[in-house]
């Protein structure tokens, strides 16, 4: 299947270039390799169009075809592109002065409507506010109990009369709720509807006269293919919706839906969501989008993630030992565990650029977490001089570690010369001199096997 | 050749009840006459979306045509390769004179099409064991529960089999009182444990009950689960390891649901749900929408699993056995 665009520029642009001048037929050819990454991403395809023609203008007019890097060029250019396409400054919420503010959800079935109502009622708790959720699917069979167990989960209050009443009464009444209880926030969950069932919409503009919400947000599926930009337009006709949800975002779908919304509608999409769990909704960012679909990794979530899960002083400690080439193998077992906590491994190496490959062989080698464990088994059968010194390690503290950890010699030797490499690395980037981490990770990963 | 349940369902020596095979009843027309009914009231919608062929497009074989019937396959999410895949085919067949005529062009068309949507494997659904179980698995809110409960209703009704469903989704919230009053809607047996418990003792707990009672058919709803989550992946595999411990064949069918508005993930989904379970066919839900659910092609052409079921609608009798010729045509617009 397809991967990466920025290796299958390269590819196609260092091919032509041994040939020696570009001209503007290799420039089309480069094009054509943007028009199918972004068809595989799901883009809709006349957004695509759109998009391609936009971004040949642009290289042309940048001289692409004198540069030295073209393929990098014209990566370049795309990216820029693609975050212009998505963002510009997002929208946030609107919140009403007085009175409670009113968030209307709606989107397509199967799109996480009422998960997405519980995560961002739970997210807005968490920002001090008094929120309520009102439960107007009665459509699907135990939508209302899903969304009132959620709604439990968040810590919220739920609003809800069963299936019987109409969603538009049920809206008005929970409104009604909302205000004589004086919560700052209610978010009305509403059936999924297709766009096209013309009762329905009728249904959800109903709602939205009576409960003249602040926002109306679409919620939708990262997974959704060229039929994304129906849904919103028609959504779009009907609610004049503010803002969007992504959900499924922890999927390895690239998403291109967003790019199609965004381009056909221009509403900005707010959050994204990431995980199964409650506190999994995030802010979403155009910029870290524009790099998803095109395959190039996601290296600032995985920063805040490590900001999240990471002690700052032994960061910086870290940090300065790094710099100073004073890493230990115990500072070692630090960053596994610290790593560790921002999740499985997998996901955690999904985020960081030109990973893609890396991340096949890694599934091939079937390297989970319990290859941590054992490094982890190692490290702490060492004495704290062999690890502040590894280089004392011979053979018979091998085999003392081999036994102690349950490992053999050969996973000793392997883990303190992958220390070794690492520390390498380091004084690389200390140096600022950043090598091509797919090559690093790779040359470790087919050594990490042999046991 | 319009596909009945009859034609569907494989049964074995067992006696399927009249209302399956009713070739000419109340049942037929209304299917057959689906995805009219569809085009029409989707007319004006579709109109504004400009990707519909037009009817004189085959009249003359040009760079063009190509092109054109290119984005009309890439914008039902045919995706690009399968679609270079078709489109080449019938330009060389037409450039080597096999095929000529914009109506030949077009049958040919739909045949190609057709034949891809059937994939390489049976395209009836086994239920000769008994009891037969059928394992449902997809991503989430592709709507696996609700197909579940429509299937189980079809059988019950219109095949006379006695059916059990086993609510082995303990994740979501609420999933197991959905399906619950799905059950009652279809009249059949469930299974059930509480959210949080595990899916393979509800399973486990099924198929014994199965067993006492002779039931026909089990339906085992699992969670939704991304496939990327290699946690979840290897807890499906287990289910279906529980499932061995009873019946030793395993599920006759696996059908994994997959929702038509899907992409082109939708065939990573597929590819790594069959590397866990043995997925022998496709459920293709909400195509009652604007979403072609051309990605069901990819996943038969590239994977050879094919369609089996079609979702088109709310109701329980919405689910309908999948029609290959009808589904092409209906794809280009026809």
């Amino acid at each position: 299947m397809f991967d990466q665009l920025s290796e299958r520029l390269q590819g196609t642009m260092s091919d032509l270039r041994s040939r020696g001048k570009l001209s503007e037929s290799d420039v089309d050819k480069a094009m054509r390799e943007i028009r199918l990454a972004l068809l595989e991403a799901d883009v809709n395809f006349k957004v695509t169009k759109q998009f391609v023609a936009a971004v040949r203008e642009k290289a042309i007019g940048e001289g692409v075809l004198e540069s030295l890097d073209p393929g990098q060029m014209v990566v370049k250019v795309v990216n820029e592109q693609l975050a212009e396409l998505m963002g510009g400054s997002g929208r946030e919420l609107i919140f009403a002065s007085k009175g409670p503010t009113v968030i209307l959800m709606a989107g397509l079935q199967g799109s996480g409507k009422t998960t997405a109502t519980a995560k961002l009622a739970l997210s807005l708790k968490n920002e001090g506010k008094g929120v309520g959720v009102a439960a107007c699917d009665t459509q699907r069979p135990a939508a209302v109990e899903q969304l009132e167990r959620l709604g439990g989960q968040a810590g919220v209050t739920v609003f809800s009369q069963g299936t019987e009443r109409s969603p538009v009464d049920i809206a008005e009444w929970a409104l009604g709720q909302a205000r004589a209880q004086e919560l700052d926030v209610l978010i009305v969950d509403t059936a999924g509807r297709l766009h096209v069932d013309a009762e329905l919409m009728d249904e959800l503009v109903q709602i939205k006269k009576r409960t003249r919400p602040h926002d109306v947000l679409l919620v939708v599926d990262a997974m959704t293919g060229q039929d994304a930009v129906n849904v919103a337009e028609q959504f779009a006709e009907a609610t004049e919706f503010d803002g969007v949800v992504m959900t499924k975002l922890d999927g390895d779908a690239r998403g291109g839906a967003a790019l199609s919304v965004k381009a056909v509608t221009g509403k900005p999409i707010l959050y994204a969501s990431t995980g199964e769990k409650l506190d999994q909704l995030e802010k979403f960012h155009p910029d870290r989008m524009a790099q998803r679909i095109l395959g190039m990794g996601d290296v600032l979530s995985l920063i805040e993630k490590a900001e999240k899960e990471m002690d700052a002083s032994e960061a910086e400690e870290l940090e300065r030992k790094m710099r100073q080439d004073q890493f230990t193998l115990d500072d070692f077992l630090k960053q596994l565990k610290q790593i560790r906590k921002m999740g499985p491994l997998s996901s955690v190496l999904g985020m960081m650029p030109g990973m893609g490959k890396a991340m096949k062989e890694l599934k091939n080698a079937n390297l989970d977490d319990r290859e941590l464990d054992r490094l982890e088994a190692i490290i702490l059968s060492m004495t704290a001089e062999e690890r502040a010194n590894p280089d004392v390690i011979r053979g018979s503290r091998r085999r003392r570690i081999a036994a102690g950890s349950g490992t053999n010699v050969q996973a000793v030797k392997q883990l303190t010369k992958q220390f070794d490499q690492m520390r390498k690395m380091m004084r690389a980037m200390a140096s600022g001199r950043m090598p091509n981490p797919e090559a690093m990770l790779q040359g470790q990963l087919t050594r990490g096997r042999r046991r | 050749m319009a596909t009945t349940w009859a034609d569907l369902l494989d049964v074995g020596d067992r006696e399927l009840d009249p209302a399956a095979s009713a070739p000419a009843g109340e049942e037929e027309p209304q299917r057959r006459g689906f995805f009219r009914r569809l085009r029409e009231s989707l007319a004006t919608s579709r109109e504004a979306l400009g990707a519909e062929l037009s009817a004189s497009l085959f009249e003359t074989l040009d760079a063009e045509t190509w092109e054109r019937l290119e984005e009309a396959l890439i914008m039902a999410d045919v995706g690009a390769r399968t679609t270079a895949d078709v489109v080449g085919r019938l330009e060389a067949e037409v450039e080597a004179g096999r095929v000529e005529g914009a109506e030949a062009v077009r049958a040919r068309l739909v045949e190609l099409l057709a034949d891809l949507a059937a994939g390489d494997g049976n395209t009836r659904v086994d239920l000769r064991p008994r009891p037969a179980v059928v394992l449902i698995v997809g991503v989430n809110g592709t709507g696996k529960t609700t197909t579940v409960g429509k299937l189980a209703w079809h059988l019950s009704r219109e095949a006379g089999l006695s059916v059990m469903v086993a609510a082995a989704d303990t994740y979501r919230a609420a999933a197991v009182e959905q399906l619950g009053t799905w059950a009652e809607r279809a009249g059949c047996d469930i299974v059930k444990a509480e959210t949080g418990q595990d899916a393979g003792s509800v399973v486990f707990d099924a198929l014994a009950a199965a067993k006492a009672r002779g039931t026909d058919v089990v339906l085992v709803d699992t969670a939704g689960r991304l496939h990327n989550r290699a946690d979840l992946m290897e807890e499906l595999a287990k289910v279906n390891r529980v499932i061995r411990k009873q019946i030793d064949a395993g599920p006759s069918e696996t059908l994994i649901v997959v929702d038509s508005t899907t992409g082109q993930n939708g065939l990573r989904q597929a590819k790594v749900f069959s590397e866990a379970v043995d997925v022998s066919g496709v459920a293709l839900t909400k195509l009652d929408g604007t979403a072609k659910g051309g990605i069901a092609l990819a996943i038969a052409g590239e994977l050879g699993i094919p369609v089996k079921l079609i979702g088109v609608g709310e109701g329980i009798e919405d689910l309908r056995p999948f029609d290959a010729q009808e589904f092409s045509a209906a794809l280009l617009g026809e």
